[in-house]
């Protein structure tokens, strides 16, 4: 009852969408607090390369030197500055992160709504390839791959992480599909003779738009995870500077019994678990948002 | 409606009906058709042995209450379900066995439009991608701008003006009368030859729902558009196919069928009695007369998962006759021109004659 | 079944005086969805308050409860309750705790949509015993055995039978008997008035058949007034003794069921008659009422009926209409309508012979 339905023109529907989908992210703390530490790091990763000198010379007399004006959070094993590190080194750990993310979405979404609609053998020979690959040692793979390939490029380690990581999601992407696959206005498009394409991508898809955006933050989460680990265990190269080259050389240089040494690992181990913390914070506004039954409450 | 003073009426121009020696070839013919579903207690017959048929510019009305197997009936005539026994045919052609373009060309002369305006729509789209995308696909409209004037013309159809307002508007911004107006929009994108209409007007308000007929009847004599019209309102079936036949139908089963004036005016079946004793009328004084319950023995419709034996109506029938009506199954039997009724007590054949036996594929 | 005509001499069970009711929107406006309603119900009385989706209805039915959802506010008028040992009960001035008590024990509700009113994971009985454990006779708890007996009873008032119904989840039930519990759930108490909200929409013809007897059969033993809240007339042809029509808002025509379908006066209430497909007698040339209803947020001047009107006139988009008797009669039996040029409004029902 008593329901208003104004009739604002599709533009302004939009326009008025958007400014309602900031207010409500402004208006959950956490959510918007999330919003700021992501932009600010991913700002912080793609901007850094182009403002800030890469050169980063050797202090040879700050070996694992303490923070101290110029040398803000100290300096590493090899004297070099920690800070310009952590500026520097954000941007092969987001990159990543995102593009195996988004590799990881679309493998799952593409196979899931596919395999939902379809079913039959299709569906029948998904179930099982996803069986198989979830049970996939990925540490172990990436071992024996990076035995035979140079994995220095951050694409391929994107494309790694993203090949073995789909299934879960596209199973739960597969559920979500089979019961928008029964509602009526699939059925309706399905009459009208639209061809599966057009109704699986453009009928069922769009309506778990807020489903996917959410696991593909997860996603990164998880890939972010996934890289560093790679780095820390030495399995990928360790060529260049990053987040997860620090923890690692940290590790080797025998960081963890330098007191003095400390900002050196701390540094990257905080950017990372802020990072995370931000995209954790932002997915639960984000679902506040996007899921209505949660919002009517 | 309202006297004069320029307001707009439209009703249903009444043409004398067809006489049924002139019945043109039907479109859509059901033959012999049933569904069973498997369930974890056995086996349910939804539909059971149903023969029915609808050509251009015919409505057919299939009445009865939830649970009758009329959705599971259309949603075969609509191809949407694949019968376990029985044939459907369109133009004549079995459409599970037909080539890829035979199948098209049915599929595009067949529309369905549901019975939740809220969920048919999706909610995502605005009304001018609902209607513009077929007509695309189709090669119906020839680019945007085309695309437009064509979704314009379809709302215009269905009475919704000025359509170039409702276009680019999303279904949660419309009333429930104008999504429902638009799922008959874009049911009549592709030029269909015949519509199912699936309780269409059941969830819209009482006020709104006559002109939706109305607006229904006018393609059906403007367009030649053919109805297969499901209700389990037969004051419904009464105003919308007064010019067509009904079937009534009771647990998967056709109990009566025919010219929908002589139904609803001279029922035969003891159901087709019931319900239309149990439609409540605008006039509380003869509203007020009708029987309790329609007369009925009982208001609960019985489990498809456990039929009464004999005829399936026995339990509930106010002329339930002992020994007949709980062992022998009635067939659907002519009883009068254009006439078929499901019954021993008032179908005129000897309670005791044997029935005619049918083959669940057909004849 | 006879018209029971309400005892004439008993004051009103509910007065409702100036009702407006308001929501709050998602962009901090307030919308006023029940604008200013005079009613009275007398005792063992029941009304019908008909009209399109969005007119107000249902909202007024939540009111008289103070089943507001949390965005909805009263912000004027009063709401009047006699009880059956002649207290008068402010009910918009209830505390918590005493409006608990006075609902269902004095007053019930049955909502749309009876599946969403049952807990899904509960059986029947365990239900209707959860309402009775929360509304004890006294200090003394009823024994599980009286429980039974007196859930029994109800349904068995209902039609139903209780062995087969008690032990049953929700989901197991069909959706007319669902309904029937719910009506016997909110009778279990005994309150002298009921709300009913759409007690039959969706549901089959036979079902809504066997909801409408039961309603009879119980209103004949129990004594209780009825308010019952519908969008279809030929239900309140069925139920109602008074009939209130409502548009935007507000009650735009009040009288007797017989007022209301053979001479109704307000061209609103007309064309929601006319608007209803006769199944007895000939087959008429029905329309519905052009247009739809006017946004709560953006009502048009004077007579909010005015731009879907037959009869509008200059003055009708200037002056708001009040009720205007047109039959003045004991208390409740007046028939008004807010029109003004009712006197012109005409509509005969073409009587028809039962077939």
């Amino acid at each position: 009852m008593a329901q208003v339905t104004t009739a604002p023109t599709t533009g302004a529907a939009n326009r008025g969408a958007l400014r309602g989908f900031f207010r409500e992210l402004t208006r959950s703390k956490t959510g918007f607090a999330g919003f700021v530490i992501v932009a600010l790091i991913l700002g912080m990763s793609a901007l850094a390369p182009i403002f800030v000198d890469s050169s980063n010379p050797t202090d040879v007399d700050a070996i694992w030197g303490p923070p101290r004006a110029g040398h803000w959070l100290g300096t590493d094993g090899s004297g070099k500055d920690t800070l310009k590190q952590i500026v520097l080194g954000g941007q092969t750990v987001v990159l990543v992160g995102f593009l195996a993310a988004a590799i990881t979405t679309v493998i799952a979404v593409v196979i899931g709504s596919l395999a939902a609609y379809i079913r039959g053998r299709f569906d029948g020979f998904m179930l099982q390839l996803t069986d198989i690959v979830m049970t996939i040692p990925q540490i172990v793979l990436l071992a024996v791959l990076g035995a035979f390939f140079s994995l220095d490029s951050p694409i391929a380690l994107a494309l790694i992480i993203g090949c073995l990581t789909w299934p879960v999601l596209m199973r739960s992407i597969r559920a979500q599909a089979l019961s928008l696959k029964e509602r009526e206005f699939v059925e309706a498009a399905k009459l009208l003779d639209l061809g599966t394409t057009r109704v699986v991508f453009g009928e069922i898809v769009p309506n778990m738009a807020s489903y996917i955006l959410i696991n593909f933050i997860i996603a990164v989460t998880n890939a972010i995870y996934a890289l560093v680990g790679l780095y820390v265990l030495g399995l990928a190269p360790l060529a260049g500077a990053n987040w997860g080259i620090m923890i690692n050389s940290a590790w080797i240089g025998g960081a963890m019994f330098l007191p003095a040494a400390m900002p050196y690992i701390l540094a990257p181990i905080a950017m990372i678990a802020l990072l995370q913390l931000g995209l954790i914070m932002l997915t639960r506004s984000l679902e506040e948002i996007l899921n209505p039954r949660l919002r009517d409450k | 409606m309202l006297e004069g003073n320029g307001v707009e009426t439209e009703t249903i121009v009444h043409e004398e009906p067809a006489s049924a020696a002139a019945r043109p070839e039907p479109l859509i013919t059901l033959r012999g058709v049933s569904q069973s579903f498997k369930t974890r207690k056995g086996d349910l017959q939804a539909v059971d042995n149903v023969d029915l048929s609808v050509g251009p510019g015919e409505v057919l009305c299939l009445v009865g209450e939830s649970g009758c197997g009329k959705t599971t009936t259309a949603r075969m005539a609509a191809g949407l379900a694949r019968p376990s026994a029985g044939l459907v045919e369109y133009q004549g052609r079995d459409i599970w066995s037909m080539s890829k373009r035979e199948f098209t060309d049915y599929r595009k002369s067949v529309q369905y439009v549901h019975q939740d305006p809220y969920a048919s729509l999706n909610p995502i789209r605005d009304i001018h991608r609902t209607l513009a995308t077929p007509l695309k696909k189709h090669g119906v409209a020839k680019g945007r701008k085309d695309g437009w004037q064509q979704a314009a013309k379809l709302l215009e159809q269905v009475d919704l003006s000025p359509a170039e307002s409702y276009l680019p508007k999303f279904p949660h911004q419309l009333s429930g009368g104008q999504r429902q107006r638009v799922a008959v929009a874009r049911a009549l994108s592709l030029n269909p030859k015949l519509i199912i209409a699936d309780e269409a007007t059941s969830m819209l308000d009482v006020s709104i729902r006559i002109g939706m007929l109305n607006m229904l009847g006018r393609l059906r004599d403007d367009l030649g558009v053919g109805f297969l019209f499901i209700t389990h309102d037969l004051a419904i079936a009464k105003y919308f196919g007064w010019h067509g036949r009904i079937a009534v139908m009771y647990l998967g089963r056709v109990v009566e069928f025919g010219p929908t004036p002589q139904v609803i005016n001279d029922p035969q079946h003891p159901y087709t009695k019931a319900l239309l004793d149990a439609v409540p009328e605008p006039d509380p004084d003869l509203t007020r007369t009708k029987k309790a319950g329609g007369g009925l023995r009982s208001s609960e419709i019985p489990s498809l998962a456990d039929l009464p034996s004999g005829c399936s109506f026995h339990p509930r029938c106010p002329l339930f006759e002992a020994d007949t009506c709980d062992v022998l199954r009635p067939e659907l039997e002519t009883v009068a021109t254009d006439r078929e009724v499901s019954c021993h007590v008032v179908g005129g054949a000897s309670p005791l004659h044997v029935p005619r036996a049918r083959s669940g594929g057909g004849e | 079944m006879p018209t029971t005509d309400p005892p004439k001499t008993d004051g009103p069970i509910l007065s409702v005086r100036d009702l407006h009711v308001a929501y709050r929107t998602g962009d901090g406006k307030t919308v006023e969805a029940v604008r200013g309603v005079d009613f009275d119900l007398y005792p063992n009385q029941s009304l019908a308050l008909v009209g399109e989706s969005g007119c107000g209805k249902t909202t007024l039915g939540l009111g008289l409860l103070r089943l507001l959802p949390k965005l909805g506010s009263v912000p004027k008028g009063s709401i009047t309750y006699n009880g059956r040992k002649g207290e008068s009960v402010d009910v918009l001035a209830l505390r918590k705790q005493e409006l608990r008590k006075w609902r269902w024990r004095d007053a019930a509700m049955v909502f749309q949509g009876a599946m969403n009113s049952f807990n899904p994971v509960l059986r029947i009985i365990d239900q209707m015993g959860d309402t009775i454990r929360a509304h004890p006779d006294g200090e003394r708890k009823p024994s599980k055995k009286e429980i039974w007996e007196r859930s029994a009873e109800m349904l068995r008032a209902v039609r139903l039978e209780p062995n087969r119904v008690l032990p049953s989840y929700p989901h197991e039930l069909s959706g007319g008997m669902r309904q029937r519990v719910l009506i016997a759930m909110s009778l279990l108490l005994d309150p002298k008035l009921l709300i009913l909200d759409e007690p039959t929409t969706a549901l089959d013809i036979l079902t809504q058949r066997a909801i409408v007897d039961v309603l009879h059969e119980l209103r004949a033993e129990r004594k209780f007034a009825m308010v019952f809240i519908s969008h279809d007339l030929a239900i309140a042809a069925e139920l109602a003794d008074r009939v209130a029509t409502m548009y935007a808002g507000r009650i735009i025509e009040t009288g007797t069921a017989r007022d209301i379908f053979y001479g109704p006066r307000h061209p609103y209430t007309v064309g929601l008659i006319k608007a209803v497909p006769p199944v007895v007698g000939d087959l008429p040339e029905l329309a519905s009422i052009p247009g739809t209803p006017p946004s709560l947020s953006n009502l048009p001047s004077g007579c909010a009926f005015a731009p879907r009107c037959g009869y509008v006139e200059e003055r009708c988009t200037s002056v708001d209409p009040e009720l205007d008797p047109i039959t003045e009669r004991a208390a409740g039996q007046t028939h008004a309508a807010a029109c003004v040029r009712w006197q012109d409004v005409v509509y005969e029902r073409k009587v028809v012979a039962h077939a």
